[in-house]
């Protein structure tokens, strides 16, 4: 099996007498709330998913990642891990800091080692490639307050979700899921959209190569306007079940909130998945980015540029894909003789928006009916329920 | 309570190369650079079953991995 980022897959999930211990600890501390990305973070962190973690980051490994996207100790590591203060005026180093999630549950707890004051300019710079403030990145950045809190973490209990239960894999369980079925190699697919035939061919090439596919999307804080995660997982559902082959594709979501940054965020979730014990990542078009502020292979630069040894995971580029009306398949930029637009069915996302709330089912070629009367019929339910 | 870092002794020749190898590479001395690869080389396993202190929350027992079955099994993974 792969090992984990760093040499070993974290675990900071307290049981048993430990946990009393620490629950004991967390009674007795000032209490702060998570915003949504710090709780899925802080989920991540305590099951291993973003080893070598074992805490939010202090000032040195926040410095390191910023500037060099590395960890203090010189490992390769994409994103800055924080956890802003919020209004906890008197805290000493050393001492515990109780974490709740946003309806007040008790998560967990923080052994505070450092109080900063981050750049956030920088950081936004360094990360995210602008200090534009359209980009939602550093509109989030904006709203975490001045000064960010480290320290290691643990978890008394994770945090609680109404929909996707069944799909809550952990590291430690999809390592012991592909030894079982006996894949020693896999390929994590990341998405926060849902699938359509373009990506359903790289997915099957990438599967082409590899003992067995793991469909993980992203069901942390995305923007408002993506679809929503639960919408997504019913498409997802329908997809597997249907066209994929069931003894080699598993699906299981993946916690992590979007930072939508891009090249840095292809190699965060490239890194995150070799936790989970994936060997092959797949790097789409436009990995992880938003309007205009990447380009179309930023991400796969980005990743070519890194010393495979380090990264300890195989990255699989891929090309734009479309249906190739020439050849009567689906291909890419790369394989595709066509040459003009009309031999290629490819459309913008706004053009499918529209088709779908419409109650249009986009061309087949372009996606699954059943995938587009999932969105259709979620379309229609959020315009008779306006937020 | 024994000491939780030991000295290894390299040649000399050896360090140098490493201290060349990693100048702006992100590695903070030759130490860093050494267990960082001789982890990725061992692997996290073999660093757990011997290293207790580190690795004994990180180590899995075969009735862990019993319980991760079941629940695969219920949830209908396997």
């Amino acid at each position: 099996m792969i090992p984990a980022h760093g040499g070993r897959l974290i675990n900071r999930l307290a049981t048993g007498a430990e946990r009393d211990a620490l629950l004991a600890r967390a009674k007795a501390a000032p209490r702060l709330k998570l915003n949504a990305r710090e709780t899925s973070d802080f989920e991540m962190i305590a099951v291993g998913a973003m080893s070598p973690l074992e805490g939010f980051m202090g000032s040195e490994d926040w410095k390191a990642v910023v500037a060099k996207h590395r960890l203090a100790n010189g490992v390769l590591w994409a994103m800055p891990v924080t956890l802003g203060n919020k209004g906890l005026g008197a805290l000493k180093l050393g001492q515990d800091v109780a974490l709740e999630d946003e309806s007040g549950r008790l998560l967990g707890l923080l052994e505070l080692a450092e109080r900063f004051t981050p750049d956030k300019a920088a950081e936004a710079q360094g990360c995210l490639g602008t200090t534009d403030k359209a980009h939602p990145g550093v509109q989030y950045l904006d709203s975490v307050g001045t000064e960010y809190l480290g320290g290691p973490i643990w978890a008394l209990d994770l945090p609680k979700y109404d929909f996707a239960n069944e799909f809550r894999l952990t590291p430690r369980e999809t390592r012991v899921l592909f030894k079982a079925k006996g894949w020693s190699t896999v390929v994590a697919f990341q998405t926060r959209n849902p699938i359509h035939r373009a990506h359903e061919y790289l997915t099957k090439v990438a599967l082409e190569q590899v003992d067995g596919l793991m469909i993980h999307p992203l069901v942390g804080e995305t923007k408002s306007d993506d679809v929503p995660a639960r919408v997504r997982m019913d498409c997802y559902r329908v997809l597997l079940e249907r066209y994929y082959p069931k003894e080699r594709v598993t699906l299981a979501v993946y916690p992590q909130a979007m930072r939508y940054a891009g090249p840095r965020e292809a190699l965060f979730h490239a890194l995150c998945r070799k936790n989970y014990g994936c060997t092959h990542f797949i790097v789409g078009r436009d990995h992880a980015g938003v309007g205009s502020f990447y380009g179309s292979f930023d991400a796969q630069k980005f990743m070519k540029g890194l010393d495979p040894a380090e990264l300890g995971i195989q990255p699989l580029m891929f090309e734009n894909a479309f249906w190739d009306k020439r050849a009567g398949s689906m291909a890419t930029t790369k394989t595709s003789a066509a040459t003009s637009p009309e031999d290629m069915v490819m459309l913008s996302g706004t053009k499918v928006r529209d088709m779908l709330r419409a109650g249009q089912r986009p061309p087949a070629e372009f996606s699954r009916p059943e995938v587009a009367d999932i969105l259709i019929a979620a379309m229609a339910e959020k315009v008779k329920a306006p937020a | 309570m024994p000491e939780s870092k030991v000295t290894v002794k390299i040649p000399r020749p050896l360090y140098e190369r490493i201290q060349h190898v990693i100048e702006d590479s992100g590695f903070s001395s030759p130490t860093d650079f050494i267990v960082f690869v001789l982890r990725d080389l061992v692997g996290d396993h073999a660093l757990e079953k011997a290293d207790p202190a580190n690795g004994a929350r990180s180590a899995q027992t075969n009735e862990d991995i019993a319980d991760i079955r079941r629940k695969l099994h219920n949830l209908g993974y396997l």
